[in-house]
């Protein structure tokens, strides 16, 4: 059984249904993003297992427990908002203490409590500091001591990490996921950041217009989507325009090229789609494919070079490494580009 | 003809002093010298020299009792209008309720804050005085004499109960933007931390609001504290609170001796001074927090 | 339950508002025995000294709106462009009017300005009348004060200057041509403000013994019995006009500006 159990979630506000169906299983010390666009209804599922907004319908249940009417403050969460939400009128430490306190926990377990969170987080000094004395990234480290002093069954992680810099981004999210695997809590987290959701998770699920689109492993939610949704909000992506040569061996007509996918196709033209790892510059064992095209476009990024080139009708972008040895194409050259027909996705409509 | 002096050369800070010497002088003339002029002449006797002789006699005879039902009067009225106003302002902007109420009782608030004076007390009258409409619908609907029970708007009570109707609008307009400034999700982080509504408020959502709280009273203490047009036309001369004293001894018809004039007003400054000098040091404090 | 708590706050708070207003209208039509008339108001809006107390504090109104306009959009204007750092002692002396009792400063200009000192403003009537214009001018200077800064906080002073000096105009043009029209929305509230404070004001007026309709309203208050209530009752629509005023600019402006 799984310890956090969302079962047939539905909310509406008014006539508007933000939430439809949704399901989700998470496993004790398991780390899931909610991961969609602005308005996907992420953040109200998250709200809901807080307890800040009712369902319409649906069950929550932590340890076989249902949760749907209790009250956030007998839930046991813990909460990270995206605006910090530090009481501005207590210090560092009266923020981490805050939990226990209302809890009624004894003076002294508090203060070594709130100085073990603080080493933690790793602001042992900062103690007495009030919040608007605090940078961004430090104030949230306190927002997550605060949240995880209580020891709570689940961490609810709202945003986290998008009113900061990108450079405190990337290292308080590795932060983040340090402290959660230390811990072994629980973990959901909103975000609409999918660089964010696939480097932390466990296993993301991918909204979109209220509905879990699909859930799985990053590399299953990167490599293998399964909706057009999925694959389009999910990393770059090349659109090739092809001719459906034999719909039933899956034989298509890429520009000059024939390939075969392997599996049974539509007739006629079709719309495939390949990110760009999926392409490599010259031929490369195990990808039989070989696309010729003209370079269009070279952005040299340091260690990496992108290259998009047209291979009659649509352009492929894909990268190579920089070899400091070896001349990057130019513009107007020609290239032979290889990839696993097997590999591209099929784009309905 | 000289050519003009480069820009780094060039005496700047006088001119830039310049721009606001017309409002200095203002200020000057019309608040602080004539302000001034009182205070000093507080601490003398009418052949110009210093004495404390004027301000020793406010602690002597009738006097001490004039400011205590001044204050007394506006300590009552500030209080009362803070929590009714604070009431009135919590539950509309945290309370549920319907958001369009909100403008127009803003709107409401800044016409009745400003409708004091004169017509204030005509209105209190035909409300609440010997034939005022809710004195007559209490006799004849309950039975009930507010007059025959001791009520008097001429009164201690009666006063309060007026100086509230522009006591709590003002409240509602000062302490909204300071409702507004409690973010939903401090609320939320203390739930869900654990917190019962009534902790959220004691722990968190007062001690945020305590300086613009205490400093809202102090403001409405120096309100009713200075109000002279309403209690005069409400209760003429018959009710001797510090400001209708003043205005009678300004007028020249009750004390004797001018200085004394000069330290009863000298009172009232030091009275709102104090009331607003705390007002002036929290608000300070409640800015710094809420950055 | 939360709900039913405010609503009975809100209640309580409309029934202190509206009462006080209802029984004014009702007394001011009662002049006639036995039936409602508006007798009370004839009487009044026929009485000379109504007019021309009326139409004193209108026009002092008017002259203390025009100073005050004056006085403040340069000064708030030049403290935030030139002076940023004493814009906490400017506002500090633009709050003072609220610190320090009215009927204070007007004693203090009886002793300041009387007959035989240096400024001998209270010597004539037009003297008084410019005193007074200046004692309405210091009681709304917090009001207007604060109406022209927080206008002038949405818009980009410096800049705005800077563009028009570069285009060759000099600080009184800067003034009334860029900086004025911008804030034209806050001085009109603050304006609207000033005339609610003077039209009604006692204190000064009846201590300064000048015509005003605050005095003239006491004295009626003092001899008559249903007049009071009409004068009432044209005093708080007076201050009603104001505030709706202000309500109205301040909406009509975000909707031009919504347009734009």
């Amino acid at each position: 059984m799984a310890f956090l159990k969302i079962a047939h979630l539905e909310k509406f506000f008014g006539p508007m249904q933000v939430v439809k169906d949704f399901n989700l299983e998470v496993e004790q010390g398991e780390f899931v993003s909610l991961l969609g666009p602005s308005g996907c209804g992420k953040t109200t599922v998250l709200r809901m297992v807080a307890g800040f907004e009712a369902p319409t319908s649906g069950v929550i249940s932590i340890e076989d427990q249902d949760v749907v009417r209790l009250k956030p403050n007998q839930r046991n969460i813990g909460m990270v908002f995206q605006a910090y939400a530090l009481f501005p009128n207590l210090t560092v430490a009266q923020n981490v203490a805050f939990g226990l306190r209302v809890k009624g926990v004894p003076r002294s377990e508090i203060k070594s409590r709130v100085t073990e969170m603080l080493d933690l987080i790793g602001l042992p000094d900062l103690a007495n500091r009030y919040p608007f004395q605090l940078s961004g990234g430090q104030q949230q480290r306190v927002a997550l001591a605060r949240a995880l002093a209580v020891r709570p069954q689940v961490l609810l992680l709202d945003e986290p990490l998008s009113a900061l810099d990108a450079k405190i981004r990337v290292s308080l999210r590795n932060e983040i996921r340090l402290i959660q695997k230390k811990l072994g809590i629980t973990t959901i987290f909103v975000t609409h950041d999918q660089e964010e959701a696939l480097s932390m998770s466990d296993r993301v699920v991918v909204m979109h217009k209220g509905i879990a689109d699909q859930v799985g492993t990053p590399f299953e939610i990167y490599n293998k989507p399964t909706t057009k949704f999925v694959a389009t909000f999910v990393g770059t992506l090349n659109i090739i325009e092809a001719e459906v040569t034999d719909p039933a061996a899956g034989q298509v007509r890429i520009g000059a090229t024939t390939a075969t996918l392997g599996r049974p196709l539509p007739k006629g033209k079709i719309t495939l789609a390949a990110r760009p790892e999926m392409v490599s510059l010259g031929t490369v064992p195990g990808r039989a494919t070989l696309l010729k095209g003209r370079v269009i476009d070279v952005d040299f990024l340091g260690s990496v070079i992108r290259l998009r080139a047209d291979i009659g009708g649509s352009v492929l972008a894909f990268d190579t490494f920089n070899n400091p040895n070896i001349v990057p194409p130019a513009v107007g050259d020609e290239v032979e580009m290889a990839l696993n027909a097997a590999d591209l996705l099929l784009i309905d409509g | 003809m000289t050519a003009p002096l480069p820009a780094k050369l060039r005496p700047r800070l006088p001119m830039t002093w310049l721009g606001i010497v017309p409002f200095i002088i203002f200020a000057l003339l019309f608040l602080i010298l004539p302000t001034m002029n009182i205070v000093v002449g507080a601490f003398q006797n009418p052949a110009g020299e210093m004495t404390l002789a004027n301000v020793k006699q406010l602690f002597q005879g009738a006097i001490p009792a004039y400011y205590l039902i001044s204050i007394k009067i506006s300590l009552a009225s500030s209080s009362i209008g803070c929590l009714i106003g604070f009431a009135v302002a919590a539950s509309v902007t945290l309370g549920g309720l319907p958001k369009w109420i909100r403008g127009p009782l803003l709107t409401f608030s800044g016409v009745a804050s400003n409708f004091a004076g004169v017509p204030l007390a005509f209105a209190f009258l035909a409300t609440l005085g010997r034939l005022g409409l809710v004195t007559m619908l209490l006799k004849s609907w309950f039975g009930i004499n507010i007059y025959g029970l001791g009520f008097n708007l001429l009164s201690f009570w009666g006063l309060t109960l007026t100086y509230l109707f522009f006591q709590i609008p003002l409240m509602i307009l000062i302490i909204t933007p300071a409702l507004d400034g409690l973010k939903r999700e401090w609320k939320e982080a203390a739930s869900i931390l654990g917190a019962t509504g009534p902790q959220y408020w004691r722990m968190v959502a007062l001690p945020i609001l305590f300086p613009s709280l205490l400093g809202t009273f102090a403001l409405l203490f120096a309100n009713a504290f200075g109000a002279v047009a309403t209690a005069y036309a409400l209760t003429g001369s018959s009710m001797s609170i510090v400001p209708i004293v003043l205005f009678a001894q300004i007028r020249g018809d009750v004390l004797q001796d001018p200085h004394l004039g000069y330290a009863l007003a000298f009172g009232m400054i030091v009275v709102t001074g104090i009331a607003n000098g705390v007002y002036v040091w929290l608000r300070t404090r409640s800015e710094r927090w809420m950055q | 339950m939360n709900r039913i708590w405010s609503w009975l706050a809100l209640s309580l708070g409309l029934v202190y508002f509206f009462l006080p207003l209802i029984a004014t209208v009702e007394f001011s039509l009662k002049m006639r025995r036995g039936e409602y008339s508006f007798d009370a108001y004839r009487k009044v809006l026929e009485d000379p000294r109504f007019q021309e107390t009326f139409s004193y504090s209108v026009v002092m109104a008017l002259f203390t709106i025009a100073f005050g306009v004056l006085l403040v959009v340069p000064t708030a204007y030049w403290v935030r462009l030139k002076l940023p750092r004493l814009r906490p002692a400017v506002e500090f002396v633009t709050l003072l009017p609220l610190v320090i009792p009215a009927i204070v400063v007007v004693f203090g200009y009886i002793r300041l300005y009387n007959t035989s000192s240096w400024l001998p403003l209270t010597g004539s009537a037009t003297g008084t009348n410019l005193l007074l214009m200046f004692g309405y001018a210091m009681l709304s200077l917090p009001y207007m004060y604060r109406a022209v800064d927080t206008g002038l906080r949405t818009i980009d002073v410096a800049t705005l200057t800077e563009a028009a000096q570069s285009l060759g105009a000099g600080w009184i043009t800067i003034l009334a041509r860029v900086i004025l029209p911008n804030v034209l929305i806050a001085v009109l509230s603050g304006a609207f403000l000033t005339f609610a404070i003077v039209i009604g004001e006692f204190t000064m007026a009846a201590l300064l013994n000048r015509p005003a309709f605050g005095p003239y309203l006491q004295l009626m208050g003092a001899n008559r019995a249903y007049e009071p209530a009409a004068l009432a009752v044209i005093a708080f629509a007076v201050t009603w006009a104001c505030m709706g005023l202000i309500q109205l600019i301040t909406r009509f402006s975000k909707h031009t500006k919504a347009a734009r």
